[in-house]
């Protein structure tokens, strides 16, 4: 088993450490090359996470933390399926997600925008890939947020993700973006990634995904890196 | 054609709530946390430390580090590790580094064993915060293992002038043992970060 490797991370892909126009990356991205090592068992097995760490409600945004209501926003459901480089499912991946409620304000403690919380709505949640690979989570969609890393600085709408997929080498931390948002053009953050990679972090609209009636749907895939041997495998 | 790599997104400055609940005291529950030993499980129990720092030296407290590691035994808690697993013991950490006055992250863990495959034993650390674009792969090699240390080939193929930079020193403290590591992004004494 120790002989799989895993692909390289593809840097045509992935966004640089230093990306100047987002500033905190100036202080925060290494300036010196990373040293490429032989991918050995330490890289090659990585927790192993699955359906036990998902309760009923941690798919559902929309309910987890509702306390004397539903939330207010619009309901969408987020679905995809998650990939490795040769198309393959990559099976039982927890997958989890968090994100600003509809008016663009975070639960979290030091968010101060002046946009009020929803005491029906937590932000945060989690699903497993199913055999196929497939996944689905509801939630409402996220709104717009001010951000201080330059002069009228809005973040587009987004959903964060974290996956781990079948060892620690294909660790992924991510956003979700939603189509036609003019505010992508304008973040650092979506602009760090090259042309051509970005796009992927926009999901689609899918009229078969929507549910009549209740939620609009959103399709999402994610591309692991490549060649690993998957748990469910051995 | 084959599909190509979802491209990394910093993890922000609001992953606490989603990611690490419980150490930050949100009402959802967190699937690791700071603490990998829960009763009684082989080894030396250690607590591994350190701070994230970035290129100026001040410290960030908005970090989030993961660790993955093997068991006393040197055996990882996965279908591929050669030995067969320790399901008591998962050998996966999370910490922010926002809840401690000095923007610590304080894992409860033990020593784990060598892997068998030559190299030293080590801990796996995985960096991510605001500001960083692609999270940051690093190793915790232990200060005490010096004759491991010299014959482990990722710190050979690292120069000798940065090999420290993954050494945690060992300390003793009034709990027990202590491995202190800190990461720095950037500035002088750089760590070493891989590409695995
Ligand atoms: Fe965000």
């Amino acid at each position: 088993m120790s002989k799989h490797h895993v692909r390289q991370r593809d840097w045509q892909s992935h966004p640089p450490y230093t990306h100047p126009p987002y500033k905190s990356t100036m202080l925060r991205g290494p300036s010196k090359p990373l040293v490429p090592i032989a991918q050995t068992l330490s890289e090659l097995t990585g927790p192993v996470f699955g359906h036990e760490c998902v309760a009923e409600l941690d798919s559902d945004l929309t309910k987890n933390g509702a306390k004397n209501g539903e939330p207010l926003g619009e309901r969408i459901v987020v679905t995809g399926r998650v990939l490795d480089e040769d198309g393959r499912p990559v099976r039982n991946t927890l997958i989890e997600v968090w994100q600003a409620n509809a008016a663009g304000r975070y639960i979290h403690k030091v968010d101060q925008h002046a946009a009020p919380l929803d005491p029906n709505f937590f932000g945060g949640g989690r699903c497993v890939a199913d055999d196929d690979g497939r996944y689905r989570f509801y939630s409402v969609k996220p709104g717009a947020y001010p951000w201080g890393n330059h002069h009228n600085a809005w973040r587009p709408n987004h959903i964060h993700f974290s996956l781990f997929g079948p060892c620690l080498a294909t660790r992924l931390v991510t956003q979700m973006y939603f189509p036609g948002d003019p505010l992508l053009d304008l973040d650092p953050i979506y602009q760090s990634v090259p042309k051509g990679a970005r796009e992927r972090l926009v999901s689609t609209f899918s009229i078969d995904a929507t549910e009549p009636g209740f939620a609009l749907g959103y399709v999402f895939d994610i591309v692991l890196r490549g060649g690993a041997a998957t748990p469910m495998e051995t | 054609m084959s599909p190509k790599q979802t491209p990394s997104q910093t993890v922000g400055p609001y992953f606490a709530y989603g990611l690490t609940p419980e150490q930050y005291g949100y009402d959802h529950t967190s699937i690791a946390g700071p603490a990998l030993v829960h009763g009684e499980i082989e080894g030396e129990r250690i607590a591994l430390t350190g701070r994230v720092l970035d290129a100026e030296g001040q410290p960030v407290d908005d970090a989030m580090i993961e660790i993955w590691q093997a068991d006393a035994n040197g055996r990882y808690a996965h279908p591929a590790g050669a030995r067969g697993s320790n399901a008591d013991f998962a050998g996966f950490g999370r910490a922010g580094t926002g809840c401690d006055a000095e923007n610590r992250f304080v894992f409860e863990t033990i020593k784990p064993g060598a892997i068998g495959d030559g190299q030293a034993p080590h801990i796996n650390v995985v960096v991510f915060a605001r500001g960083l674009l692609s999270h940051l792969f690093t190793r915790a090699y232990f200060a005490d293992e010096t004759s491991a240390n010299a014959a482990d080939p990722v710190l050979q193929t690292v120069e000798e002038a940065r090999r420290g930079t993954l050494i945690a020193e060992r300390r003793q403290t009034a709990t027990g043992p202590q491995y202190h590591f800190d990461i720095h992004l950037g500035g002088v004494r750089e760590t070493v970060f891989f590409d695995v």
